[in-house]
């Protein structure tokens, strides 16, 4: 019974996976013969690309962004929409609407917003006098990356909240009441009784909103394809990049796997702090 | 009081960020380019279906909405398919087979399939599978395996084991019970893992963009990224496409809204 999937997913994914391993010891430009060069390709990532560590640097500086404020925003708002009222339901729907539409259309929403001539933005910010406000949000340097952070907020949020708001009704109202008996206020009951409960489910969001975010690719495609000047590159665009525009195939493996051993170790490092906060509270 | 005035305004501006953005598309397809840029925000002047019927006209987009129907249905269908018969088995087994089975998949999704970017393009190309709705679903297949066959046995892992076992005993022999017992009472888990699988395959762009360069093979969102370039300056026609592409997601939103936030949030809970 396990046949059909065992064979697609043995020919098309762990054997693939294994040729990834080889690729990454060669010089292949995708066209003449590869040429075998050993572990030259990884000492040159790790020690003589600049670009790769921009890249890098980016990257985490985007997940970092978009971790915090994510996972910030969705945790409020669940707490505000705890309760399965009418309103509250109807909010969340509203919340959840974005993560149903494509990476590439929402790209291409935001690069509307954010035109720097005709954009939603601009015009907004003009219109209420904060001219020097109007920046070329995608265009220049200093602010494609934190623009395109913006926009992976708008994008998830709502389906984070969704979760958390799953989470947060597991815990006992008992505690909310014991906690409002003693007279504490709406902060410490925050701090004292649902961040501690919540702690699993923010290891959920938090998990996957960083491995969503190492490999980010649509969004970062449709809105700026890296640029300009690679401020907006992240990894998986990089390897597109190097792949597909630089013709750098044995290079552009050997990025796949540094990419896939550093989602593993970050999901691991996180897995273990947010344990032992756990076990701590506890 | 004042944490009130602040839950309120907060709730508001989020909710306020989403409709304005979606808005500007709904009501810039009636809208010239103009009217955009100036009253974004304002009801169209005249509901005119100019942009629609320039569009369909056009012939750019019926194909690709064609191909993402053909890529996306056969993928969750195949994909449902042959990752409930392993979650079957896994569930099923009584000795080790099944614990090396579900290990097996483990692996995929243990492992990012990134890795596979440079591998897949190299052998669809060798085999001809590049330019091929074929080979997209077969990609697609491929990769979301794991995740389905994970979620899919969790549920199985949840149903009594005495209800196979009697069935068992009646005669029925593994196809009748996976066909009769298993599969109607994963109805749910089926459901939403289909929806999860979906949007997946309908919004995928980097395999697609990888394999295939033939006009009458793309797929929406390749086709969308090339209006990007083709209508730079028109933003009411992007504005028409996108919202012709995301009526699918839109009215399955609407009419499957539990089990699109169940396979939604199922999916990353999972993964």
């Amino acid at each position: 019974m396990a046949f059909p999937a065992l064979a697609i997913y043995s020919f098309l994914y762990l054997y693939p996976a294994l040729t990834n391993l080889l690729y990454a010891t060669q010089r292949w430009d995708g066209v003449t013969t590869p040429e075998f060069v050993g572990l030259k390709n990884f000492t040159n990532l790790l020690t003589n690309d600049d670009l790769f560590l921009k890249i890098l640097g980016n990257n985490v500086r985007f997940s970092l962004i978009v971790v915090v404020a994510q996972t910030g925003f969705a945790l409020l708002f669940a707490t505000f929409l705890l309760k399965n009222t009418k309103t509250n339901i109807f909010l969340r729907t509203v919340y959840f609407f974005p993560t149903i539409l494509s990476s590439v259309s929402v790209g291409l929403i935001w690069t509307f917003l954010y035109d720097p001539n005709y954009g939603f933005i601009n015009a907004t910010l003009k219109a209420i006098g904060l001219d020097s406000l109007a920046l070329n949000w995608l265009g220049d340097s200093r602010y494609s990356l934190y623009a395109v952070a913006v926009t992976q907020v708008w994008f998830h949020t709502g389906q984070m909240v969704v979760i958390y708001v799953a989470g947060l009704q597991q815990i006992p109202a008992e505690l909310y009441e014991a906690a409002e008996v003693d007279g504490a206020s709406r902060w410490q009951q925050f701090k004292n009784v649902t961040w501690p409960m919540a702690l699993p489910t923010t290891a959920v969001v938090v998990a996957y909103t960083t491995i969503q975010t190492f490999r980010a690719f649509d969004l970062i495609y449709a809105m700026t394809q890296g640029g300009p000047l690679n401020s907006s590159d992240l990894l998986v665009t990089m390897v597109f990049n190097t792949a597909f525009v630089g013709y750098k195939f044995g290079y552009a493996a050997t990025q796949t796997i540094f990419l896939v051993l550093l989602v593993l170790l970050v999901t691991w490092l996180q897995r273990r702090v947010l344990r032992v906060n756990d076990g701590m509270k506890k | 009081m004042i944490y009130k005035i602040f839950k309120n305004t907060l709730l508001t501006i989020f909710a306020v960020a989403v409709l304005v953005p979606s808005s500007i598309v709904v009501l810039g397809s009636f809208k010239k380019d103009v009217e955009i840029y100036t009253k974004p925000l304002a009801l169209p002047e005249v509901w005119n279906l100019d942009n629609f019927r320039t569009l369909i006209e056009s012939g750019s987009v019926l194909t690709p909405f064609k191909n993402s129907v053909i890529v996306a249905l056969f993928s969750v269908f195949f994909t449902i398919l042959f990752a409930s018969l392993v979650a079957y088995a896994i569930a099923r087994s009584v000795t080790l087979s099944g614990k090396v089975l579900f290990g097996l998949f483990a692996i995929g999704l243990a492992i990012p399939g990134q890795v596979n970017i440079i591998p897949i393009f190299t052998l669809f190309t060798k085999l001809g599978l590049n330019n091929s709705l074929f080979g997209l679903i077969l990609v697609n297949i491929a990769l979301t395996l794991p995740i389905s066959v994970f979620i899919i046995s969790a549920f199985f892992k949840d149903l009594p084991k005495e209800m196979f076992e009697v069935a068992s005993i009646d005669g029925a022999n593994h196809w009748r019970v996976y066909r009769s017992i298993a599969m109607p009472l994963a109805r749910p888990a089926i459901g939403a893992t289909s929806i999860f699988l979906f949007v997946i395959c309908w919004n995928d762009l980097l395999y697609p963009l990888m394999l295939i360069n033939e006009l009458d093979k793309k797929t929406l969102p390749l086709t969308l990224i090339d209006y990007r370039g083709e209508f730079a300056t028109s933003y009411s026609m992007l504005f028409t496409a996108i919202l012709f592409a995301s009526i699918p997601m839109v009215l399955m939103y609407i009419f499957a809204q539990r089990s699109f936030i169940a396979g939604l949030t199922a999916g990353a809970v999972k993964g």
